[in-house]
């Protein structure tokens, strides 16, 4: 993918190890299932997804059915639902290991950078552990306040999520 | 008492009309021996589903799908025949399309390079001369053909028993319901892009118990009615009301009205005026068409499916198909798909994806915690011989069950009975 760069006047200049540091911050608010902080990178108006894997780079939630593609509303209604009990896919609450490496700036929009990393989301309920492989393609809007996400699309690397079962977990 | 009971009782299921008890026992779910039975009597006798006509648009369409453990090729030729086939070279038995969908004129195995058309004859080998003339006279080496393969109303269903009844007369009853669903489109149905393709580690049987079970909704599901309470305007005032049938053959269903909007039509307010117009149109297309008592039936109902023995058809706040295969005891392969009538808006159909996901699959707010149930029922079994039997007796002492009790259950647990104890013919 060709970068383009054209940053705002007043963008705060971001580095890969800036967004390294972010994600791996990401990464533990999620393995601490500390929810609420997490929904707080969030934008107002992102959006999460992870398409089913016979989807396209071009497939939307509009022409195609997805796992998950929450606006900002059913995210916040996604971690309010994680929290309860009565999530019983995640109580007892599985254990997770989420990893994120080959962190990479793609493009540069004004404040808005593309980043992409791929990631190994480990998850053990029951005694059984699943293992969630793909890549995680970031719009990371970065203010005065420090960067927020987006849009996080997940897109596993598999042909089918037989061997994960459900995504009942945030990978 | 129940009208429906068999007043039968046998070493699976015990259905005792008179006192009202309905058990089955829990080494129908458990047992290796009970699922090499169910592969013959029921999985390579009854009619299976296999794709959608929508999936074939074009001359030279083609997706690979694995029903029952075996591979095949469901296509569409050139002559815009609609074929389905072993996905195996009669040569040496390498599967010859290795793809999950795309357009081919021609099969070519990739091992020793023999080629197949796509109405499955073989029309090439590399090496000819070196076999005898008349090689193939008698068209054993094409593609095998799935003989029996069968639609209705754009659903096709194959079988692998040549002298099964026609599918017609095998959906008897349960065409009436799959009428309500493929009446919503003008212009016929289409898979919406994207197929969900999980696994749950439980007997296929109880999801088609899980699938029309009105009973679970309140306590499994807490979550996602606190997640509708919480939306502003996603909700009409309907409550929940309805009930069970038994179709015949197996096959069963829960109509009922519900809150949630539908497509096809029930409009909320969080559509705004958009897409109250859009209902608005579908709802005078419909009257036109079906009349107003059918259109309203249509429209405000929902309808839980189950087309004996493993496709669910549900029509609720989006159309879900859902095929499964055994493929243990304990673990089930799942394809889920969202139906769709074609001519529908853009915005209607970013609607209906949205209210699909928001309940349904493995990733919605309900399905993991039925996947999650399913599993802890399954690994409960582990515990049989001191409790051997469930319970599936809820709404026998009624005239008409309704939606939270479990005659839709019975129906498809006295076929499945019927067709696991019947004497074998003699071949």
């Amino acid at each position: 993918m060709s970068q383009t760069m054209t940053k705002g006047a007043n963008a705060p200049e971001m580095t890969r190890h800036d967004f390294e540091d972010f994600l791996y911050m990401e990464a533990a608010l999620l393995d601490e299932w500390r929810l609420n902080e997490w929904l707080a990178l969030f934008t107002d108006d992102a959006r999460y997804m992870v398409p089913s894997t016979d989807c396209t780079d071009a497939s939307t939630p509009a022409n195609s059915l997805f796992y998950i593609a929450d606006d900002r509303f059913r995210l916040g209604e996604r971690v309010l639902r994680l929290n309860k009990k009565t999530a019983h896919a995640e109580w007892p609450r599985s254990k997770t290991r989420h990893t994120v490496h080959n962190v990479r700036i793609r493009s540069v929009e004004g404040n808005v950078y593309a980043v992409t990393c791929n990631f190994v989301t480990y998850r053990t309920k029951n005694d059984v552990t699943n293992t969630y492989i793909g890549h995680h393609e970031y719009k990371i809007v970065v203010g005065a306040q420090g960067p927020k996400i987006q849009e996080k699309r997940s897109v596993l690397d598999l042909d089918s999520i037989r061997a994960l079962g459900k995504i009942s977990i945030i990978i | 008492m129940e009208k429906q009971s068999t007043n039968s009782r046998s070493q699976y299921v015990i259905d005792d009309g008179n006192s009202g008890l309905f058990k089955v026992a829990r080494k129908s779910f458990v047992d290796d021996a009970v699922l090499a039975d169910e592969r013959q009597r029921i999985f390579e006798r009854c009619w299976l589903y296999l794709g959608h006509e929508s999936e074939l648009a074009k001359p030279g369409d083609f997706v690979t799908r694995v029903i029952s453990g075996r591979n095949l090729i469901f296509n569409r030729d050139r002559g815009g025949a609609v074929n389905a086939f072993y996905n195996t070279c009669t040569h040496r038995g390498a599967m010859v399309c290795r793809e999950a969908k795309g357009n081919a004129k021609v099969f070519q195995c990739f091992y020793h390079g023999w080629a197949f058309s796509d109405e499955g004859r073989l029309i090439d080998q590399p090496g000819k001369e070196a076999y005898c003339e008349g090689f193939n006279d008698n068209g054993s080496s094409n593609l095998a053909r799935l003989e029996r393969l069968e639609n209705y109303r754009g659903l096709y269903f194959l079988n692998f028993d040549r002298n099964a009844v026609p599918l017609d007369a095998y959906l008897g009853g349960v065409k009436e319901y799959i009428d309500l669903v493929m009446d919503q489109a003008e212009t016929g149905m289409e898979i919406a892009g994207g197929t969900q393709q999980y696994a749950i580690d439980a007997n296929w049987k109880l999801l088609c118990e899980n699938s029309i079970d009105g009973y679970h909704g309140g306590v499994t599901h807490a979550t996602y009615m606190d997640y509708l309470a919480n939306t502003v305007g996603s909700m009409t005032n309907s409550g929940l009301g309805g009930g069970g049938r038994q179709l015949g053959g197996g096959h069963a269903v829960i109509e009922y009205s519900a809150p949630w909007g539908r497509p096809v039509a029930q409009h909320v307010p969080a559509w705004g005026e958009d897409g109250k117009q859009d209902i608005v149109a579908i709802m005078a297309r419909l009257t036109r068409n079906f009349g107003e008592e059918r259109a309203r039936r249509i429209a405000l109902m929902n309808r839980n499916i189950l087309i004996f023995p493993n496709l669910v058809l549900n029509d609720i706040m989006a159309i879900t198909l859902r095929a499964f295969y055994p493929i243990a005891p304990d673990r089930m392969h799942v394809n889920a798909w969202a139906l769709a009538p074609r001519e529908e808006t853009p915005a209607m159909r970013e609607r209906r994806l949205f209210n699909f996901l928001e309940f349904l699959g493995p990733g919605g707010f309900a399905t993991p915690d039925d996947v999650e149930a399913l599993e802890m029922c399954q690994r409960g079994y582990k515990n049989m011989h001191a409790v051997a039997w469930n319970d599936i007796s809820k709404g026998m002492n009624r005239e008409q069950p309704g939606t939270t009790d479990e005659l839709q259950m019975r129906a498809f647990w006295r076929q499945w009975n019927s067709l696991m104890t019947a004497k074998e013919a003699t071949e």
